[in-house]
């Protein structure tokens, strides 16, 4: 039924023996107390574990077994390929998935692919009149491009999703677990290192909580950047306010800051992975989520040089790139680490 | 031989908690210090890289401690457990001491977690370690570091230089020498040093099991008692628990231990029972198992239970063996079958109604049996059948050095002037026989920081 690496499956099942025989992480993050109540270890409680763990590596570097240790215990390393076998698991079409996820170079080609294609639009179609980079592209045709890149892929994550929450057995959302889960995203707690003192990443055994605060922008950053342009939308359509913004105006105060979040966040990230250990995440796509850091990097960076940009001969070309970048985020969404924060939230909402 | 001569104020000899305590203390105090550690960096840390928790005296709720652990309290427990073979004035003054330790080790990197599933009954007396012993040492290392302290791993200690009663330097193993004002000496016990253990405990040692550290060979213990200081504690104990049989010779930590003792029927090579199973609750009795498994025919034993048994422990690392029938049990575990049936339909037999209760002393007695089991007497006959085979696993030696109440290591004529110890390595000191579990930790972190505290008053 299942068709992952039974090699995977088992090697979390071995591990997992040993935990739970130990204990000794209890504390960490929400893994170990699911872990300990569960009566026997599934291939579905084994997959949900793995969408709950955040990769905050306090059990590696506690870890009296780690190698070279004949135990052998690296639990961050197999959740993250589990988790990463899950989501290539539930994409449609699977192929995609594999190669986005583990391929830097695809993401990177899929980004100047919607450079040029963008390109190629506001050469083809470009308008008669307009204002601001509504003089490139009309604001119809942006929507008309747009609209379905967004819908059709979140529907096929939808669908990954639902299948996800079939196989872990999810169950029924209640209030209780919808408090828990938004508490526990809205702080990162899974990221905290569960005493607030957060989580081993580019100091190796010391705790540091730069990766969480690095995530905090980068969400909250692209929170408001999309809050932005569905603001806009509402303006666009229910009060006939059209772009160019004036900086006092609800989607730039939501735009601005939220991209220089984004962009700070992302870069921080970027600068944080290449000091961590990448034996201790799912060493195969390490490329692949490199590319996907720089790809919302990219969105952000060229979106706030595009407001800087504003009347200046420049604006074209930026237009192009910001939308291509754009384009390829959300055309690849089902397929990058993008889905992480999908899964990760249903596993945080999953019936404990 | 290697001409380099470094000089320090205070020499740290050992990398695990004891070692560790005393270097912070000693560089908080001004002094220059090396640790110099035995292992390589993954495995720093010696035992207490595998330990969980501290026992601590507590007035009051301190940080995860709930209610109060008096001292009186305290004493009786170690009492209690060392049958009074215990120095009453260090004792006490460990324990009087454990109270500061806790606020001092969380301002030292240290985070302690509620206690751990499975063992609320310590949630008054044991502050549990985040992510365990290993966490601890990695924040005490971090610590050390940050302190300018000097740490050298791959260091193994060969001869500490107490010419003419006092200390004037140690000789690592490829023969470099490094002078320094004052010594602590905390290298551990020497339970990894099977011939030592062989010789005090006979031949059968070689069938032993070390639950920690390769390192704790005891090549400084050693070294020190044959320049005559004194020791403390008999040669032939040490803390023996039954553990997994298929652990690792050595290092295999906490998980190899079994649980399934009191709801099990224990046989021996032969087939043969060969003590009470259902004495007292397991905490209070898995450290007299690896002692009665030791005096066993080649050291080991297998413990027997049956379907009803499951859930009723701590789930075990290595997966039982399992069969339909006692004789194909008997078979997978290399018994034989004649003997492990005629056993259990001896016991079977003796076997009495009444009321089976998990976790309590439920008086539910076999009838007529030698060996009796005299609580949790069920009949063993739902398959399938599991099979856990026993070894004994030791945790740390008693023997060590006599310390006076400010760790300072007793020679032949009166303390050593500039040589102190801490942890394992003097706990015999405190501890003559029997265990109280966390109370290696608090030894350890107690002792470490006053000899910390007071080699560096020496040679500043
Ligand atoms: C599995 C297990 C679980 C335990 N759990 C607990 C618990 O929960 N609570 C508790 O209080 N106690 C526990 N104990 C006991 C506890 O580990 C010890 O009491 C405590 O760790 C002793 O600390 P120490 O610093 O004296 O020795 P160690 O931590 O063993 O350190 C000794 C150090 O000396 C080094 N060394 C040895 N020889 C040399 C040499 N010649 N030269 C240089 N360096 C050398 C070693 O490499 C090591 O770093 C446990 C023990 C085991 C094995
Ligand atoms: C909503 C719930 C979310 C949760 C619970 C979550 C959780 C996490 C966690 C735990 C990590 C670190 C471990 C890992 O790399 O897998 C991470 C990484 C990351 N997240 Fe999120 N996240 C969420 C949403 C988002 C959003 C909305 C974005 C931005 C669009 C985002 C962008 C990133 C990036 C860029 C990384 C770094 C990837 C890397 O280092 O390889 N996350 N997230
Ligand atoms: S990761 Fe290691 S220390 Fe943590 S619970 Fe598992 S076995 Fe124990
Ligand atoms: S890596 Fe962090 S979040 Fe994942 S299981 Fe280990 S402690 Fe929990």
């Amino acid at each position: 039924m299942l068709d992952n690496t039974p090699n995977l499956q088992d090697e979390a099942a071995r591990q997992f023996q040993i935990c739970n025989s130990c204990r000794y992480c209890e504390g960490y993050c929400d893994v170990f107390p699911q872990l300990f109540a569960l009566p026997e270890m599934t291939e579905a409680s084994a997959t949900h574990l793995a969408n709950l763990c955040h990769n905050c590596r306090g059990c590696y570097y506690a870890c009296q077994y780690s190698p070279p240790h004949e135990f052998d215990l690296n639990l961050p390393a197999v959740l993250a390929e589990l988790r990463q076998d899950t989501w290539e698991r539930h994409a449609r079409p699977q192929a995609l998935a594999r190669v986005f996820h583990s391929h830097g170079v695809a993401v990177v080609a899929a980004m100047t692919a919607g450079f040029a294609f963008v390109f190629f639009l506001m050469a083809t179609l470009r308008p008669e009149s307009g204002d601001g980079f509504y003089a490139y592209l009309s604001h119809n045709a942006m929507v008309a491009i747009f609209a379905p890149a967004f819908v059709v892929p979140l529907a096929g994550l939808a669908y990954s999703l639902r299948s996800y929450w079939r196989e872990i057995g999810g169950g029924r959302i209640t209030w209780a677990n919808l408090r828990h889960m938004s508490g526990s995203v809205a702080r990162m707690k899974n990221l905290s290192g569960g005493a607030g003192q957060g989580c081993n990443f580019e100091q190796g055994t010391r705790y540091s909580n730069a990766r969480r605060y690095a995530h905090q922008a980068t969400l909250w950053g692209f929170v408001m950047c999309f809050a932005a342009t569905s603001v806009a939308t509402l303006l666009h359509y229910g009060l006939g306010w059209e772009a160019p913004y004036p900086f006092w105006s609800p989607p730039k105060l939501l735009g601005v800051p939220g991209g220089i979040l984004l962009c700070l966040g992302t870069g921080a990230l970027t600068w944080l992975k290449l000091r961590a250990d990448p034996e201790l995440g799912a060493a195969r796509v390490w490329g692949g989520e490199m590319a996907f850091v720089l790809l919302l990097f990219t969105v952000s960076a060229t979106g706030l040089a595009l407001y800087a940009a504003t009347g200046t001969t420049a604006m074209p070309a930026l237009l192009a790139l910001h939308l291509g970048a754009v384009f390829a985020f959300f055309v690849l969404t089902p397929y990058t680490k993008m889905v992480h924060g999908f899964y990760r939230t249903a596993a945080l909402l999953a019936r404990r | 031989m290697g001409a380099t001569m470094l000089q320090y104020d205070v020499v740290v000899v050992g990398g695990g908690n004891a070692a560790l305590c005393a270097a912070i203390e000693a560089a908080e105090a001004g002094a220059r210090v090396i640790v110099l550690e035995s292992a390589p960096e993954h495995m720093r840390g010696g035992n207490s890289r595998h330990t969980r928790n501290f026992r601590c005296m507590h007035h009051g709720p301190l940080s995860v401690l709930t209610d109060t652990y008096g001292e009186d309290e305290y004493y009786d427990d170690l009492l209690r457990v060392t049958k009074g073979q215990t120095d009453p004035t260090l004792a006490r003054l460990t324990i009087r001491q454990s109270e500061a330790c806790l606020p001092w080790m969380e301002q030292h990197g240290v985070i302690f977690q509620g206690s751990l599933s499975g063992t609320l009954s310590l949630d008054r007396t044991n502050a549990f370690f985040l992510g365990g012993g290993k966490a601890l040492v990695n924040a005490y290392y971090a610590c050390a570091e940050d302190l300018d302290v000097t740490i050298r791993y791959n260091a193994e200690v060969l001869h500490v230089d107490l010419s003419d009663g006092r200390f004037h330097g140690v000789t690592l193993a490829d023969g470099e020498q490094i002078e320094g004002r004052a010594v602590v000496l905390a290298s551990g016990g020497f339970q990894a040093d099977l011939d030592w253990l062989a010789r005090a405990w006979g031949p059968g040692a070689e069938n032993f099991l070390i639950r920690g550290t390769p390192y704790n060979r005891g090549v400084v213990l050693r070294d020190v008692l044959d320049q005559g200081a004194q020791s403390v504690g008999d040669p032939t104990q040490c803390h023996c628990v039954a553990i997994d049989g298929r652990a690792p010779k050595f290092d295999g930590g906490i998980v190899t231990r079994l649980d399934c003792v009191p709801y099990a029927l224990v046989v021996n090579r032969d087939g043969a029972r060969f003590y009470d199973e259902g004495e007292d609750v397991w905490p209070k009795r898995y450290a007299i198992w690896g002692r009665l498994v030791a005096a066993q025919p080649d050291q080991i034993a297998y413990a027997i239970t049956d379907q009803k048994a499951q859930g009723l422990f701590m789930p075990p690392v290595f997966t039982p063996i399992k069969a339909d029938t006692l004789g194909g049990l008997a078979q997978a575990l290399g018994l034989s079958g004649d003997a492990l049936e005629k056993t259990v339909a001896r016991y079977n037999a003796a076997c009495q109604n009444g009321n089976f209760t998990p976790g309590v002393l439920d008086g539910l007695a076999t009838n007529g049996l030698e060996p009796p089991k005299t609580n949790w007497a069920r009949t063993l006959d739902t398959p399938p059948y599991y099979g856990y085979m026993l070894r004994p696993g030791v945790t740390f030696t008693y023997l060590g050095l006599k310390v006076s109440e400010r760790a300072q290591v007793q020679g032949t004529h009166g303390p050593l002037p500039n040589v102190w110890a801490a942890g394992e390595v003097m706990a015999g000191s405190i501890l003559g026989q029997g265990y109280l579990a966390g109370f290696g930790m608090t030894i350890g972190t107690v002792f470490g920081r006053i000899a910390g505290q007071e080699a560096a008053s020496h040679a500043g």
